[in-house]
């Protein structure tokens, strides 16, 4: 079937893809309206927009995860009706998640057939077509490679094979750079050039502008629902497409003036954690959403340092940004921090006083504010009110109790104040936590942590799935908080966060702090290279101390 | 913030309502599968509940059941499973009426002793599994299960009159002895020989503690924390090892009470003929009462009146097994209509929250009109 449209399409090509009309209303909120999007045969085509604009269910509805209530859908110049992806994928329509799919314990090749073992069967065909899928599209994929073993980026490239190798000729790809460190992003514009040449479409869902400029050959940008306009990348600037995005300026995470004093005030000495104790004592603890996902960490041995020896010290008004692929390090050091993990040797320093064996709520007492990055595991009880979650993590401190006795009433108002000071979009604060959206969500958090007047702040992600207005408004709520002297360790995946908002870098690898940078002079890519592990040291404009520690997994990253 | 309110109310009782409509409806069927007249039975039970002196039976009965609601509900809260309940309760029963009969103390302190002996015993059998699940992350279903068995089989061997146990003369029956009248908790009169035991009275009480050291103690929320989301509760500050043991030791606790309204009021002694099964009604109460102070009070009522109530029924030609398929279609009936009813009240909240936000009836703009 797909190869008959193929031939009908040769003479005048109808657009892979044309949507009209999409109107999805989910009750109560109206996700998708009036839709109307064009995508060329052949071409990359960005669909951009900030979080919650409608991308994702307007893709739900493309990958027939959901239907329209209005609209139409044609493929190929042909009207469509998806009941489910299995139509979809009929059709030749394919998504790669942004989460990906994939089993660990298998190989590649065992990954790309479950599920599709009818097309090739499970055994010399499979590889036959997997070598031939590999080398048509340049992705270098090995099939009897366990998955365990891949790094993030080839991760991505078995899902994007999976997808060819079920006959998919359109691409849906849902944030793919989400989880690359931009050496990796330039590798998969390689890879989607490939795919372009070869006649294959790609639907590129993104937020980040200059990737989008990159690597789009036609840009439709969305807002609130709706399509607002396309754009040609050739000619559109950052700016413009920002404007479009959210209506109005883009915020930056620029810190406009240096607070920094000379006043330390979370020090960090030779802080160890090595693995296999902390297996035993914390089951939940050693698997972090995003170690399995690592690119550096092979398997966590016993006894293999999970940080080795960090030293650090942050001063008041300091923002200390911390650039590293996720699972080199970061959610131990948190935990390290909170006191939710022992460490096995080292010493941390609050404000001149050790905590280094304080529990977690006398460090909370002592003034450590905690946004953690996962906000669902550790951030809130997502089926209470809100007002229990801002008692959450600070149920010993006023205004939440007196002399163990809850205040609710205090608790409540000042929850009010929360959400009105942090403009947390609610309709009261009696619904659960759940029912928010994850930007509100965010807000309520760091609404919390900033009304105990935290010393030390663990910023961990604190824009992630947040969009653009509340990601202005939680760094708002940062720099103010600098500005009164708090000191904060920032870790985030966004690089221009990290260098925009921090007063000094340091790039964590393999549990190591192996560079530092200056924010004002340093670029992502920079930072991108030492945080494979490609470099280390001082981190200048030109001049890379490209002494590799670890030759072997670096070259399996940067590739 | 009203209108939440009153729908989360009106959710609140469309759970039990279904569970319970649907569970009479179950019962009334497999009556009339198995060729039985599926009202008539029914009838009989209400009719039994009119009489006082069933009516008596079901108080003090309720009371016991309370107790053991109570102590499963503290698990509960803190998404632990103490199926052991039943064998905390019998455990803790026959060794503080052990203590009760061989001390003889001033009224007050004989009978407050028995109780903490109660307790302390309920507090220990529980304290087993919690340390097993904090340390080495045993089950607590799995270990409280076997702590029941071994409850058992440990009685027995204690019961034996080369141990524990007194024969009484001209029975099988064995007891521990009888407790001195200074150990006897004093009964509330009804005329007619009709006594209420003291100790339920009591067991409601505990329901008020139950709900304010929940509510509204810092500890309380931290156990609810962690009930609700480990994770999130131990990066809030809460030791969730030593929560799971604090917990069980106090769900263990009021386990050991359970027993203590007959003890006290009846039986004076532990025999052979103590109930069985107390701790698991208390699991069916914990359930259709979700939990809370109220709910299982009427639970524990209803379980009450159908164990009464159906206790006569053999007289009349049924089985008064009746009354055990209807607390099973109970159970049954409430763990399927909570979650329908808890996954319905999530969406719908998340519509509502959509709903008004999209209207533009935000928080913010309400309190700027209002300022």
């Amino acid at each position: 079937m797909r190869q008959g449209e193929c031939v009908i399409n040769a003479s005048s090509p109808p657009p892979a893809v044309e949507l009209h009309g999409i109107t999805k209303r989910f009750p109560g909120v109206v996700a998708n309206k009036d839709i109307a999007i064009t995508v060329r045969k052949g071409t990359v085509h960005a669909l951009i927009g900030e979080n919650g604009a409608g991308k994702s269910t307007l893709m739900k509805i493309l990958y027939g995860m959901q239907k329209p209530d209005e609209g139409t859908i044609a493929i190929d110049g042909e009207q469509v009706s998806f009941n489910t992806p299995g139509d979809a994928i009929a059709r030749g329509i394919g998504m790669v998640h942004q989460h990906f799919m994939l089993a660990d314990n298998l190989t590649v090749l065992e990954n790309v057939v479950l599920g599709g073992e009818k097309l090739y069967g499970i055994g010399a065909k499979a590889r036959k077509k997997i070598k031939e899928i590999s080398d048509a599209y340049g992705l270098g994929v090995r099939p009897d490679a366990l998955v365990e073993d891949l790094g993030v980026a080839d991760r991505q490239r078995v899902e994007i094979l999976k997808v060819l190798y079920r006959g998919a000729k359109i691409l849906i790809l849902d944030e793919p750079t989400a989880v690359l460190v931009p050496q990796e992003v330039d590798a998969l514009f390689d890879n989607l050039r490939e795919l372009k040449a070869e006649g294959l479409t790609v639907i590129f869902i993104s937020h980040k502008l200059g990737e989008v400029l990159k690597v789009a050959d036609d840009i439709t940008v969305i807002r609130r629902g709706t399509t607002v306009g396309t754009a040609d990348p050739k000619t559109a600037t950052p700016k413009q497409l920002a404007e479009l995005m959210v209506g109005a300026e883009l915020p930056s995470p620029e810190t406009r003036e240096s607070t920094v004093t000379t006043t330390p005030m979370l020090k960090v000495t030779s802080l160890t954690v090595a693995a296999g104790e902390a297996v035993v004592a914390e089951p939940e603890v050693l698997v972090p959403a995003g170690a399995p996902d690592s690119s550096t960490l092979e398997k966590v041995e016993a006894g293999r340092l999970l940080l080795d020896d960090i030293s650090l010290t942050i001063h008041k008004g300091e923002i200390l940004g911390i650039a590293g692929v996720e699972g080199n390090g970061q959610t131990e050091l948190i935990e390290a921090l909170m006191g939710m993990m022992t460490p096995d040797a080292g010493a941390i320093t609050l404000d001149g006083a050790d905590i280094t064996r304080m529990s977690v709520r006398k460090r909370r007492e002592g003034g450590i504010g905690y946004i953690p990055e996962d906000r669902h595991r550790h951030g809130l009880l997502l089926e209470s009110p809100l007002w229990e979650n801002r008692i959450l993590g600070h149920v010993t401190e006023a205004p939440n109790s007196k002399r163990g006795i809850l205040d609710l009433k205090a608790a409540r108002k000042d929850t009010e104040r929360i959400v009105r000071e942090y403009d947390v979009r609610t309709p009261g604060i009696e619904v659960t936590a759940a029912s928010l959206s994850g930007g509100n969500q965010q807000k309520l958090i760091v609404g919390r942590e900033m009304s105990h007047n935290p010393k030390f702040l663990i910023a961990a992600h604190p824009t992630r799935g947040v969009d653009v207005g509340a990601q202005a408004q939680i760094w708002d709520a940062i720099r103010e908080a600098r500005r009164d002297g708090l000191a904060v360790l920032l870790i985030s995946a966004d690089l221009d966060e990290l260098i925009g908002l921090s007063d000094t870098l340091r790039v964590i690898y393999r549990g190591r702090l192996v560079a530092d940078a200056d924010p004002a002079t340093v670029t992502p890519e920079e930072l991108g290279t030492a945080m494979t592990g490609a470099a280390s040291g001082h981190l200048e404009a030109t001049d890379n101390h490209s002494a590799a520690a670890d030759g072997d997994t670096t070259e399996d990253e940067a590739r | 913030m009203k209108k939440f309110d009153k729908d989360r109310l009106i959710l609140g009782f469309a759970g039990p309502v279904l569970a319970l409509v649907s569970a009479f409806l179950l019962t009334m069927i497999v009556l009339a599968a198995t060729g039985i007249d599926p009202i008539e039975p029914l009838r009989l039970m209400v009719e039994n509940a009119s009489y006082e002196d069933v009516q008596i039976l079901i108080v003090n009965q309720a009371g016991t059941y309370y107790l053991a609601a109570l102590a499963v509900a503290i698990g509960f809260r803190m998404n632990l499973f103490n199926i052991g309940v039943d064998g905390q309760y019998r455990l803790a029963a026959m060794l503080s009426a052990v203590v009760g009969a061989a001390v003889t103390l001033p009224g007050p302190l004989h009978l407050l002793l028995i109780v903490l002996v109660a307790m302390f015993v309920g507090a220990f059998w529980s304290g087993i599994a919690g340390v097993l699940k904090a340390k080495r992350g045993v089950s607590e279903v799995v270990s409280t299960i076997m702590l029941n068995a071994i409850a058992t089989s440990l009685i027995a061997w204690l019961m034996l009159t080369k141990n524990l146990g007194v024969q009484i003369e001209g029975s099988n029956d064995l007891t521990t002895g009888d407790i001195a009248e200074s150990g006897w908790f004093p009964a509330v009169s009804l005329g007619d020989g009709l006594e209420l035991y003291g100790f339920t009275f009591v067991a409601f009480a505990l329901g008020i503690v139950y709900w304010f050291a929940l509510n509204r103690t810092r500890f309380g929320f931290d156990l609810r924390a962690t009930g609700a989301s480990e994770s999130a509760a131990q990066a809030s500050g809460v030791d969730a090892k030593k929560m799971i043991i604090t917990s069980m030791l106090i769900s263990g606790a009021v386990a050991g009470l359970a027993g203590m309204p007959q003890l006290l009021g009846e039986t004076h002694t532990y025999n052979l003929a103590f109930p069985v099964g107390v701790g698991f009604t208390g699991i069916t109460i914990a359930l259709l009462g979700r939990n809370s102070p109220v709910g299982m009070l009427f639970a524990a009522f209803l379980m009450a009146f159908i164990d009464k109530a159906s206790a006569s029924l053999d007289q009349n030609g049924y089985a008064k097994e009746i009354g055990t398929i209807m607390k099973g279609l109970i159970v049954i009936a409430v763990v399927v209509s909570y979650e329908l009813v808890r996954r319905y009240g999530i969406r719908r909240q998340q519509q509502k929250v959509g709903e008004e936000l999209a209207a533009g009836h935000a928080m913010k703009t309400e309190k700027e009109v209002a300022a």
